[in-house]
């Protein structure tokens, strides 16, 4: 089933066109509900302090995210037991691009689209690479390979007028 | 010593947005390849048929439904899927069926249609489904192309005019092959001014999906030999192998890597032909031509890395050189590859080793490569599946 949207994604000539149709539009945010996660357990809500949320295996140390892991998948190891642990909220740029088209559903997009841009991010500590939408108003044009960023929330759509916030990642100054 | 494997016929049905049932594909490439074989469909001894999960039932049993097509005979059949490496797979079981002695000729199919437009994901709140969640997020598939482009531009100094000279090279060389879907050349002026999809990547730089069809006769030697083929290659090596953990590499449709916290990285990617290589008894030196996933323009780059025609970050040296055209030192994607032929993703592997197999007997036309006397494959696609197939002279 995945490999049906995965192909489906790489376009064709009439990549334009289908990409230019519409899609449900985003309301105004009436601002009245708390802001929900746009998944439920991946990230804390803490404004000021935000972490994307993994498991570390209690006998090798390997880190996964998303944090729903019930067997430990290193080859070397036996283990089924977890912590959830906060990851780092600091990383490097490793790559990043942007989307300069509306992407399909279930991506909820302002109307009219505005494009975003994207960075996948190295965790040190972690030794693994997480994507992410980088923070509103930062473009291609902003960020480079080996910047430091960190974590942020931010509200990556509105829908019947609930907030639903993601992580995003912010150039540190 | 296990028997030795040969191509004994190839053949195709043109790549395309024909819109037609996946079966007539199949069977117009089966026909072309046992009439270019010399070996009639009542002599083949096994099916392996690469399955199209998008075309109902007959697409999950593609081994049944290409024999039921071609005239039920009796012959055993497999059906196999196995994202963009199901060509390999299905011919690697063809090959272990002959090399364990099982069946003497077998025939290999793949086919594929594909909707017009764009397929959305699936319906509903899905977040257990990685695919699901990392639409939700707004990443899409050029997101992972583009990330790796980027990444050569700012590590490796590519520029936008190598991408785009990636798809002049590629269209240059499809442009009279018969089985291409775009026929149609390009200038990097033209490239450069398509609209940009996800930077640094342009619309004419990633690659579409298409309908096609490819199959291949295999034999043993020994059955080749009886019938006085002069025009054999032989199979020197395939690979199929699985990632190891941790993978290092970005990849679709995951939000994260592996962590190699308690683990070394590895590539995946790099891994996949040095099997092939192995069992072939040779290396990248001796590869004479290639064919290769460029999924975009600049995927095509790291594939130079990944099969080992150059150390990591020599790629656009390669490539400016003029070494990975035809008449350069190793040409890739003589076929003009994905660029020309968009992905018709069962048939896509088998249709890389179609062309190895013409161009390796000297029958390629005007694309065709001197001299060509190994040639390798690559080819890579989702939840780990990846292979290499290396063809000898
Ligand atoms: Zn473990």
């Amino acid at each position: 089933m995945f490999s049906i949207v995965i192909e489906a994604f790489q376009y064709s000539s009439d990549f334009l066109s289908t990409f230019g149709g519409c899609m449900s539009s985003t309301e105004a945010s009436s601002g009245a509900n708390p802001a929900l996660p746009v998944i439920e357990g991946w990230f804390t809500m803490d404004e000021a302090d935000t972490h994307l949320i993994g498991s570390r295996c209690k006998r090798c140390g390997t880190y996964f995210f998303p944090g729903n892991v019930t067997f430990c998948r290193n080859p070397c190891c036996e283990s089924d037991e977890f912590d959830a642990v906060p990851l780092s909220r600091e990383g490097t740029i490793w790559s990043y691009t942007d989307a300069q088209y509306k992407p399909p559903e279930p991506y909820v997009a302002a109307d009219p689209f505005e494009p975003y841009a994207i960075a996948a991010v190295e965790l040190a500590k972690e030794r693994m690479i997480i994507l992410g939408q980088l923070a509103k108003g930062i473009t291609v044009d902003d960020v480079t390979t080996g910047m430091q960023v960190e974590l942020q929330l931010q509200t990556l759509f509105t829908k019947d007028g609930q907030d639903y916030v993601s992580w995003v990642w912010q150039p540190k100054i | 010593m296990s028997r030795d494997v040969v191509i004994l016929g190839a053949g195709m049905h043109p790549w395309g947005k024909w819109g037609r049932n996946f079966v007539e594909y199949g069977v117009h490439a089966a026909r072309a390849a046992l009439k270019d074989a010399g070996v009639s469909w009542q002599d083949i001894q096994f099916v392996a048929g690469g399955a199209t999960m998008r075309n109902g039932y007959p697409g999950y049993v593609a081994g049944a439904t290409f024999s039921q097509a071609l005239g039920w005979q009796g012959n055993e059949i497999m059906t196999c899927y196995a994202a963009c490496a199901t060509g390999s797979q299905a011919l690697a079981a063809a090959r272990a069926k002959i090399q364990a002695g099982q069946c003497e000729v077998a025939l290999v199919v793949g086919a594929d249609t594909t909707p017009k437009g764009f397929l959305a994901p699936q319906k509903g709140e899905r977040p257990d489904d990685p695919d699901w969640v990392r639409f939700r997020l707004g990443i899409t598939n050029p997101t992972y192309f583009s990330l790796y482009a980027q990444r050569r531009k700012d590590v490796y100094g590519a520029t936008d005019e190598d991408f785009a000279a990636i798809k002049v090279k590629n269209a240059e060389h499809g442009f009279s092959n018969e089985f291409a879907r775009y026929q149609k050349k390009f200038t990097i002026e033209e490239v450069l001014a398509s609209p940009m999809v996800a930077s640094p990547l342009r619309l004419f730089e990633i690659c579409a999906t298409s309908d096609g069809g490819a199959a291949v006769v295999v034999a043993s030697k020994e059955y080749a030999d009886r019938l006085g083929s002069q025009r054999q290659v032989k199979i020197g090596g395939i690979s199929t192998v699985s990632p190891k953990f941790a993978s290092a590499d970005v990849e679709m449709p995951d939000i994260a890597t592996d962590s190699a916290a308690a683990s070394n990285a590895y590539s995946f990617r790099a891994s996949i032909a040095q099997k092939a290589y192995e069992e072939a008894g040779v290396g990248p030196e001796d590869v004479s031509l290639a064919e290769v996933y460029d999924l975009s323009s600049a995927m095509e780059l790291d594939w130079y890395e990944y099969i080992g025609l150059c150390a990591q970050g020599d790629a656009e040296k390669l490539l400016r050189d003029g070494d990975t055209r035809i008449g350069g030192r190793v040409p890739v994607n003589a076929s003009g590859g994905l660029a020309c032929f968009g992905e018709a993703v069962p048939a896509q592997a088998l249709a890389q080793v179609c062309e190895l197999t013409m161009q390796l007997r000297g029958e390629a036309g005007d694309r065709q490569v001197s001299d060509a006397k190994v040639g390798v494959t690559g080819n890579q696609g989702l939840f780990g599946h990846g292979s290499s197939v290396v063809l000898l002279r």
